[in-house]
């Protein structure tokens, strides 16, 4: 397919389905009145009701049926499927990996995200000091993977080799001997860890430093009264004003981290055990081909997510109300 | 989760307020709280500069000595760059990053107007069942995009749609609409009814109303939903992999093949990831204070 061919799809394609919005458009300056009202909205929404009912309520019922079969989707299991991830000793590993990073990730990101905002609240190059922190957020996490792969670089410890990965040389520097920071178990998976916290931190330092710069003066000005020490109004001011906040980022960046996929699949594949249940369900449903393995992973996900995503929402439902 | 529920975004305070955290760092001292804002900025600058040097400098320097090195021994060249931009031969990563136009533009563009159309429905209109089906539609958002991805491969085969980019832009258009409609359903309860019965009383229909109305008053959400879904599907892995046959993939799937079978090649892979940034990083850099909301906004999409 030549690239002229690519657009001209392309163009095709917004072009059907401009054409399809306007029928529905059209369609309903047919009806008029009030009592048109319902099938307007039905015109409206009809579009979406489909998409989502064929994309994603369909296939989310399917994969939770399908996690109930064998590899080849055709015979009838029970729940082996989750026995399998919960005793054999590579899926603890997967299992164990998430773990780790659902507690360091949000925790770390948003304490550094946090410390920044602080740092930096009132500084004269606020604007780009910001920017610096946030752009790892607006690249692809593939793009992030590659930029720290080539910090890990490993080359061999041998007279004339030299290191070109920054991590390896420094230490050569201080008089070690250079490591492979990705291969080395359990401890690649902390320093897979800390690119998805390079990427996060940026997000917690946003949120957080508008929020920060959203407490009330009058909150300040009567502490300050009462003489309460800088460090005392980080601990009894700042905080518990936040505090709805702080919730939010580290929900958000929690649920993210669940769902991690990229960073694990660009930097390691998943070898050297440090798989996580997002590559873990890619692996085992795409490579592997045990599609009823694959689905049980899938399942899993969304029931460890969900628990966070409804916490999440009633935080930014009571901060809403306040 | 909504762009009205952004306690957190407000315009920054400005001039000389003095703020709890503000006195927090008088504390530590300002010199030290200077050094430490320094250091964790450094840090975090640091390998992005450092592969970026490396992608202009030559190969043979790339694989042989530390980016450090260019400061005493400056050897520059464009020769990586050319080399990923081309769209023919091994090296060239220049047709996926085409393809990476050429899934988002309709994957931002066809979820903006579905969504929009809905949101209105949910916010304006009232019928049977509205409730019901808004709160379903929020619930869905909540679903990891990784329960529908094989039996959604194995619709798309039996619709002959496997290996067309439809498969990728009907994929990120459902994806995105549980937060695209909620997010404008939010912003479009905000207008004053008294607007909108207005119009009516002049006779205008739900089209009208839709299109002289709301939508010059829709903008900036409208903005903030479109540059969070281009950065979503221009920066996407996952769905980029399950779907795209060998003539679709964008450059997230160039660049992480590339990571997996040459994961040496340096000098591609520095400037093919710069390559692949530069598209974001303008679009964030021009619209950040958009992007900052729909970002707040959608959090927890995935």
């Amino acid at each position: 397919m030549s690239n002229s061919e690519k657009f001209l799809t392309m163009l095709s394609a917004i072009l059907l389905f401009v054409a399809v919005v306007g029928f529905i458009l059209f369609l309903a300056t047919r009806f008029s009145g009030r009592r048109a009202d319902r099938v307007v909205a039905w015109l409206f929404l009809a579009p979406t009701v489909v998409l989502l009912a064929i994309g994603l309520i369909y296939p989310g019922i399917k994969t939770i049926w399908q996690s109930f079969f064998n590899a080849s989707g055709g015979s009838f299991i029970g729940v082996d499927n989750y026995k399998t991830i919960f005793t054999t000793s590579d899926q603890v590993t997967v299992l164990r990996n998430t773990l780790l990073w659902v507690l360091f990730t949000p925790f770390v990101a948003t304490a550094v995200g946090l410390i920044y905002a602080i740092l930096i609240d009132k500084a004269r190059v606020e604007a780009f000091a910001k920017a610096l922190i946030f752009l790892p957020m607006a690249i692809s996490f593939v793009g992030a993977s590659i930029i720290w792969k080539f910090v890990y670089a490993f080359r061999p410890d041998q007279g004339g080799v030299k290191q070109i990965g920054l991590v390896n040389q420094v230490l050569v520097w201080l008089g070690g001997s250079p490591q492979q920071w990705l291969v080395n178990s359990p401890w690649n998976t902390l320093f897979l860890i800390v690119v998805m916290i390079w990427i996060q931190a940026g997000f917690a330092m946003t949120v957080l430093s508008a929020a920060i710069k959203a407490i009330p003066e009058d909150i300040i000005e009567a502490a300050r009264l009462d003489g309460v020490s800088p460090l005392g109004m980080f601990r009894f001011v700042t905080v518990p004003s936040i505090r709805p906040a702080l919730i939010v980022v580290l929900t958000t960046i929690g649920i993210g981290t669940l769902k991690v996929f990229d960073v694990v699949r660009t930097m390691t594949g998943g070898q050297f055990d440090t798989s996580v249940v997002a590559n873990e369900f890619y692996s085992q449903s795409f490579r592997a081909n045990n599609q009823g393995l694959g689905a049980a992973l899938a399942v899993l996900l969304f029931v460890l997510v969900t628990p966070i995503v409804a916490y999440n929402v009633k935080q930014l439902r009571a901060s809403e109300a306040r | 989760m909504t762009a009205t529920s952004v306690p957190v975004v407000t315009t920054p305070a400005v001039g000389k307020v003095d703020t709890a955290a503000g006195r927090a760092k008088k504390k530590l001292t300002s010199p030290w709280a200077s050094f430490a804002a320094v250091v964790l900025a450094v840090l975090w600058t640091l390998p992005t500069f450092g592969l970026l040097i490396s992608s202009f400098r030559p190969e043979l320097k790339i694989k042989t000595t530390g980016w450090w090195t260019f400061f005493s021994d400056p050897q520059f060249t464009l020769d990586n760059y050319r080399a990923v931009l081309q769209t023919s031969g091994s090296d060239g990563l220049g047709s996926y990053f085409i393809n990476s136009f050429i899934i988002v533009i309709p994957a931002v563009i066809i979820p903006i107007c579905l969504a929009s159309l809905a949101a209105y429905a949910f916010a304006w209109i009232d019928f049977k069942g509205k409730n019901f089906l808004f709160v379903l539609v929020f619930a869905l958002q909540i679903v990891p995009i990784q329960v529908t991805l094989i039996p959604l491969l194995s619709l798309y085969v039996k619709a002959g749609l496997s290996n067309t980019f439809w498969t990728l832009w009907l994929s990120h258009s459902t994806f995105a609409l549980p937060l695209a409609i909620f997010l404008l359903h939010n912003f479009m309860k905000e207008i004053p009814r008294e607007l909108l019965e207005a119009a009516r009383v002049d006779g205008a229909g739900h089209v009208q109303i839709f299109f002289k109305v709301l939508m010059p008053l829709l903008t900036p959400a409208l903005a903030a939903f479109g540059i969070f879904q281009f950065l979503w599907v221009w920066n996407d892995l996952l769905v980029a992999l399950t779907f795209s046959g060998p003539d679709q993939q964008p450059m997230t799937v160039g660049l992480a093949n590339l990571s997996g079978t040459r994961d040496t090649a340096w000098h591609l892979l520095s400037a093919g990831a710069f390559v692949s940034m530069i598209v974001p990083v303008a679009v964030f850099l021009s619209l950040q204070r958009y992007f900052v909301r729909g970002l707040l906004a959608g959090g927890l999409k995935g």
